[in-house]
């Protein structure tokens, strides 16, 4: 099985192709509804962003309270397409990668492919399963939002599927 | 006596064990589904679910990271004589439960304004009365991936079967891989709209091979369940024969002049649990 590490620039992302069920390593940062709508007005107003985007992967997820001694609750991804309206203005902004579940717009896949990122869908439903695969995490933005904070993960064979490639090709 | 501590108690046992063990039956469709299923990724997904739940039951963790809208479906007994405020100690249940259990509190205080309410309350509660001294309470935490997937149809009232079977099917489509499959799918027919919707939801509560009350619902749920398998979606969407868990159909008598037909998904993540005071 292929293996990516995170951060992760364009051409290594690139000989990834759709359909390919892959391995995750490396840093990557969590952000849903709130924080893509929030982090999408920034840019329209050229305002700092509280979280570094370049050469990023982005998870689509809101963990469960940790409970003592865990690192990490329940955390499997939600459903990307709610992301589709803010998702070209953090590519745009460097993103490289998105992991989350499901089909993606039209507009979407013209971005990844513009923009030479990739698109991964991992194993919706397995909160259990895939908190095992996080070895570290930790709030870095927005902790108002509770759940939907960002986190910062570090992650390890983490399986993922090429959902959409950085030739715009979907599974 | 039922007490109004007895039923927070009750409902906050509830929410945590929907949220933790997998309902048998559910447990059961995916280890059938896995055994039946050839295609390879498809395999792989359904091997990591069935993973997935084993983990949450040994860790008591949540089974998902979405432990849900708490929906509770409140049974009375016309004799149980209860003199307390039901709605207000299921509330003060699912405030207890997701606190102690570490379930993700999901719930927001306005729909438009948002604002997390910090105690996944309030719950929707349904009270029907039934005959008896007891009240049954029933926890359907509901992930709302696939609650937005939800769908109503106004049919003609001179819809065929096979026109219910299609427009089913066309719902089943539209979710495609969003909303976590395989799916179960509750179906309600007849009633007004708002009964139709109700049932649907209520059908998630049946076992998986429940399908329908008669013959006729049983093989019309069997059908759309083989063709649904047919539809080629798979797990998570990567394709395969293992599309959905089971159908089950509810219905309800309705006007000369419709035929509302109502769709709820529910995720792999078939979740509910219930107790009688």
């Amino acid at each position: 099985m292929k293996t990516i590490t995170f951060p992760a620039t364009n051409k290594k992302l690139s000989k990834l192709k759709a359909g390919e069920l892959v391995l995750l390593y490396g840093t990557i940062i969590t952000g849903r509804d709130q924080v893509h709508k929030q982090l999408a007005d920034k840019l329209r107003l050229k305002k700092k962003l509280p979280v570094n985007l370049k050469g990023q992967a982005i998870y689509y997820v809101g963990p469960t309270p940790c409970k003592p001694g865990e690192i990490v609750g329940s955390c499997g991804p939600t459903t990307s397409r709610r992301m589709d309206a803010f998702t070209p203005a953090l590519l745009k902004a460097g993103l490289t990668a998105m992991i989350g579940k499901g089909n993606r717009s039209k507009e979407v896949i013209k971005a990844v492919k513009k923009y030479r990122a990739v698109y991964f869908a991992t194993i919706g439903g397995a909160g259990a399963y895939l908190k095992k695969k996080v070895t570290s995490a930790k709030i870095i933005a927005f902790p108002e939002l509770g759940p939907e904070a960002v986190y910062e993960f570090k992650i390890a064979a983490f399986p993922a599927i090429v959902w959409i490639d950085s030739r715009g090709k979907t599974l | 006596m039922i007490t109004a501590k007895n039923i927070a108690d009750t409902v906050s046992s509830l929410c945590i064990r929907a949220n933790t063990v997998l309902r048998s039956d559910a447990k059961k469709a995916l280890n059938r589904s896995c055994a039946c299923e050839k295609n390879a990724k498809a395999k792989f997904i359904l091997n990591a679910l069935i993973e997935n739940y084993k983990i949450a039951e040994k860790e008591q963790s949540p089974i998902c990271q979405d432990t849900g809208i708490t929906i509770v479906f409140a049974e009375i007994g016309l004799q149980a004589n209860l003199k307390i405020d039901i709605g207000k100690a299921v509330n003060a249940g699912v405030a207890q439960g997701y606190k102690k259990g570490y379930l993700r509190k999901s719930m927001v205080k306005d729909p438009v304004l948002r604002g997390n309410t910090g105690n996944n309350t309030p719950a929707i509660i349904y009270y029907s009365f039934i005959p008896g001294k007891k009240l049954k309470l029933t926890v359907l935490p509901k992930g709302f991936g696939s609650e937005n997937k939800s769908k109503l149809f106004m049919l003609n009232p001179t819809a065929t079967p096979e026109e219910i079977k299609k427009t089913v099917l066309s719902a089943i489509k539209e979710a495609g891989p969003d909303a976590c499959p395989p799916y179960m799918v509750g179906i309600g027919i007849g009633g007004d709209a708002g009964k139709a919707v109700f049932l649907a939801k209520k059908a998630l509560t049946y076992k998986i091979g429940f399908w329908g009350e008669t013959s006729f619902y049983k093989s019309l749920a069997r059908d759309i369940y083989k063709n649904g398998n047919a539809l080629n979606i798979g797990p998570l969407g990567v394709k395969g024969r293992t599309t959905l868990l089971g159908v089950n159909i509810l219905t309800f008598p309705t006007h000369i002049a419709g035929l509302p037909l109502a769709v709820n998904f529910s995720c792999h993540v078939l979740r509910s649990a219930s107790a009688t005071l």
